[in-house]
């Protein structure tokens, strides 16, 4: 049978998230409550947490965790690493053992800073990041880079979510903000690297849905660089989002108006400028629209943004107590840790929650001198 | 005189317990086929004067007509056919090159027919467009790689866009070609449905000014009614430089058609042929293709698309890269199976590529180099249906073309004897008794009849895979499977195979 990557996996889902805006942090317990309500969304063969601010130690360092099928392909990968990255600590990712999780792989983490005189003159810090996340997971047969941000990361895993919670000891470590995902995809060989959450740097995506527009996204990407090596919907999206946000620097809510964009009837609506941009975002990216069911979270260091695609084919619940912000496939995922919130309700097709931490603006923000980026750009013809 | 060596080619069988003589037939018939005896009061056939165009079948008021294949069987021979052999017999007569209308209508594969749709089950859901917005609206022009926004606003305009609302747009046919009224029921359409369609290289007609807004002018190498006013005031500017029934050919009609409107759409002397060259004489490579659209841009201040038309040949897709980095705004690709007014026999049925394997390396080879994006991909050459079209957008079409289905709504019967000029239906023609059969507004109604029935059913077939605006089938070659095909064919086309 072939895994995904080899081939492409439809799955239903479910996701929750949960986030204080203070960036006061939390331990793992309560995102496992939430997704654990959801069991009948998912079938055991996929689950996984994204835990932003859980490597206060290690902040400025990017925390590269890795599957290995086996011991031969981590030594080539490790050597690729050394030669690329500086490596400040390698260990293997702590785990309890639990009878409901079988066949798994090797798990590590590297605290790694890039190389500078590897680098390529025009490629930023983030740009020699993600290629050598590309090579890695398209070239090197058995080795899985899963997360790569900075004071961050992903633990993913088959089984059911909360399994792979306790699996991965999540009560044990400190976030602000975390998501959550089950899987249930109709036919896959359960593969690790396939489970999600989906990450890249900083970028987490949960993702509830079956997009129909994937090949035309897809195919988009590719243009720039990206290799959509997983086939799933998530991968893409991510990439999506890292595209229009960090290489292209379109502001978020640009970026929503494009993956969920309004309908012509509504941009006829609008007022001159606002028509004129709305326009502008759909003719000129046009095979960024995501079409078909989806409910995501996105989330980076600075916040997470939930959204629907624009006919909401997909359950989506937001509720808000505090300085806390609680997402979930269903509100019954939210009242299990949050019994009375100060509100809640169902976030509009194409509509997005967004909750950034104080004092930011943005969920991403460009802490290289990623302007020059226009220039690389629009010397391509 | 030597012998003719011809037979007929249709038989016509007249039903004497029907036919009441009342000559409609005789009247109808442009070829002669019908002929009035005075002597014996009677109607009769001329079979070898038939080219089976079905206007006295469609006329006839007791339907007392039927055309038939002439019944002539000459000795089976597999090598030796029919065709093979009245082709010789004609030419031994005339010392001429074979003459012919419409496209290629030999046995090749039709890979169209070889494609099949996706639809949602189950995993995600399929969208209703009776009860969901559906959108086919569709922006044909250059666009930049990425927007500059500050501030909810918009800092550069991006360049001028064909708004089109819905992916079909009528192609290039002359007039000359065909009639005015057909001309008139197009653009007609081509308003009523918003969309545009394309003047050919015969010029536009003083009484289609007033479509400009939904024309798309050709500048083709005869340059036939190229002027500033006529540049200014088109929708869009195409240059051609070929299509797909005659790659490497230029046009000719002849002086007999060149009448008065058309020597003065055409800008020409009256009764002079109209000779279009092979190739444009200022265009022998890239580069002055790049003078040429940019000549055009200047001229209608960067105001309008800049399209380039290309037949689908061998090399296309380096080809169509070249036309993008020319500066092209919309790239057009005209299929092997295009139609024509006038093309020589053997160029029309051996020359040039399918559309669907044009489309697909085009598609491909832009996205290899990063610049699909930059440019609209409208593709032609034989679109027969609405799946069809879908089809061509799933593989990377923005668009297309649509001619020959065009004007068989407008009535044609396929006989494929434009270049006669003797069109029974009012529309290859420019003989006033038979022009005035073409009513433009009923033409401009079953045009837009046309297009909104495709329209209708691309909205279904997309509905079906969970899709609800035609961008998100944009090159989504997902949605496509082959079936019959081999390995390769497959591989070109970039699908796989169903059940895979």
């Amino acid at each position: 049978m072939l895994k995904e990557g080899h081939i492409r996996i439809p799955a239903g889902c479910a996701i929750s998230g949960i986030m204080n805006k203070k960036g006061e942090v939390t331990s793992g317990q309560e995102i496992i409550k939430s997704i654990a309500v959801m069991h009948d969304r998912s079938n055991g063969l996929g689950g996984g947490f994204a835990a932003y601010g859980i490597y206060p130690e290690f902040k400025n360092h990017y925390a590269l965790h890795l599957f290995f099928d086996d011991k031969k392909v981590k030594q080539e990968t490790e050597f690729l690493l050394n030669k690329f990255f500086s490596i400040d600590l390698a260990e293997t990712i702590p785990i309890r053992k639990i009878n409901a999780i079988k066949n798994v792989p090797l798990i590590w983490r590297y605290f790694v800073k890039p190389k500078i005189k590897e680098m390529a003159l025009h490629e930023t810090e983030s740009e020699f990041v993600v290629n050598f996340i590309m090579r890695i997971n398209s070239e090197v047969e058995g080795a899985y880079v899963f997360s790569s941000g900075k004071n961050m990361g992903t633990f993913k895993g088959v089984g059911f979510p909360e399994d792979i919670g306790e699996f991965f000891r999540l009560d044990e470590y400190k976030a602000y903000s975390w998501t959550a995902h089950g899987r249930f995809p109709t036919n896959t060989p359960g593969w690790w690297g396939g489970a999600h959450p989906f990450s890249l740097l900083d970028w987490t995506i949960v993702h509830n849905g079956e997009i129909s527009s994937y090949d035309a996204n897809r195919r988009y990407l590719e243009m720039y660089g990206y290799k959509c090596t997983l086939q799933t919907d998530t991968e893409a999206i991510t990439y999506i989002f890292d595209l229009l946000l960090r290489k292209f620097g379109i502001p978020l809510e640009s970026a929503i108006n494009i993956v969920a964009a309004p309908f012509w009837s509504k941009i006829s609506r609008m007022n001159p400028d606002e028509q004129k941009l709305f326009k502008a975002l759909r003719v000129v990216f046009s095979s960024l629209l995501i079409n078909g069911p989806f409910s995501i979270i996105l989330g980076s260091k600075n916040g997470f943004m939930a959204l629907n695609d624009r006919l909401k084919l997909r359950s989506l619940v937001a509720a808000q107590k505090g300085d806390n912000l609680y997402i979930a496939s269903e509100e019954s995922a939210i009242r299990e840790i949050c019994k009375n919130p100060d509100k809640s309700w169902a976030p509009k097709g194409g509509e997005p929650v967004i909750c950034l931490l104080d004092g930011k603006e943005s969920l991403y923000e460009f802490d290289q001198v990623d302007e020059n980026e226009f220039e690389h750009h629009s010397v391509a013809l | 005189m030597s012998i003719n060596c011809l037979t007929p080619a249709f038989l016509i069988e007249r039903d004497k317990d029907r036919c009441i003589d009342c000559q409609v037939c005789v009247r109808q018939c442009a070829n002669e086929a019908h002929r009035w005896d005075e002597e014996e009061q009677r109607v009769f056939s001329e079979d070898a004067n038939c080219v089976n165009c079905h206007r006295c079948v469609v006329m006839c008021p007791t339907k007392a007509l039927h055309i038939k294949k002439f019944p002539l069987e000459f000795r089976y021979n597999a090598n030796w056919t029919q065709e093979a052999m009245r082709a010789i017999y004609l030419q031994a007569e005339t010392g001429g090159v074979l003459l012919t209308g419409m496209g290629n209508d030999r046995p090749y594969p039709i890979y169209w027919d070889h494609m099949l749709l996706n639809a949602s089950q189950v995993t995600n859901p399929s969208i209703d467009p009776l009860r969901e917005p559906m959108e086919l609206k569709t922006y044909l022009g250059r666009k930049p790689d990425f927007l500059k926004i500050k501030n909810g606003k918009l800092l550069e305009d991006i360049p001028p866009q064909l708004e089109l609302e819905l992916p079909i747009m009528f192609s290039a046919m002359s007039f000359g070609s065909i009639s005015l009224n057909a001309h008139k029921s197009l653009a007609a359409a081509a308003k009523k449905a918003g969309t545009y369609w394309n003047t050919g290289e015969g010029g536009l007609h003083k009484d289609l000014v007033e479509h400009g807004d939904h024309t798309i002018v050709q500048v083709a190498s005869g340059r036939f009614g190229v002027d500033a006013d006529y540049l200014k005031t088109a929708a869009a500017i195409e240059i051609k430089i070929g299509q797909g029934a005659k790659p490497g050919i230029g046009g000719h009609l002849p002086g007999e058609k060149v009448g008065e409107e058309v020597s003065q759409t055409r800008m020409i002397p009256l009764g002079t042929d109209a000779i279009s060259p092979a190739p444009h004489h200022d265009i022998y490579s890239i580069e002055d293709l790049r003078q040429l659209i940019y000549s055009l841009k200047e001229a209608t201040e960067y105001q309008k698309p800049i399209f380039v038309k290309i037949a689908a040949v061998h090399n296309v897709a380096a080809i169509a890269s070249g036309i993008v980095r020319a500066g092209a705004d919309v790239v057009a690709i005209d299929g092997f199976r295009g139609g024509t007014g006038a093309a020589p026999l053997r160029t029309r049925d051996s020359v040039g590529i399918p559309i669907e394997f044009a489309l697909a390396a085009v598609d491909t080879r832009l996205r290899e180099e990063g610049i699909r994006n930059k440019v609209s991909l409208v593709v032609g050459g034989s679109i027969r249906n609405s799946s069809d079209i879908v089809k061509a957008v799933a593989l990377g079409a923005d668009a297309v073309y649509i001619a020959t289905s065009a004007l068989i709504s407008l009535g044609c019967h396929m006989c494929q004897k434009c270049y006669t000029g003797k069109c029974n239906w009012g529309i290859a023609t420019q003989d006033p008794q038979l022009t005035k059969r073409l009513n433009p507004e009923i033409g401009a109604e079953r045009a837009a009849n046309l297009l909104k029935a495709w329209a209708h059913e691309i909205e279904e077939l997309l509905g079906g895979m969970g899709i609800n605006a035609l961008e998100s089938l944009r090159g989504n070659r997902l949605m496509l499977r082959g079936i019959g095909l081999t390995d390769r064919e497959l591989n070109i086309l970039g699908i796989k195979a169903a059940g895979e």
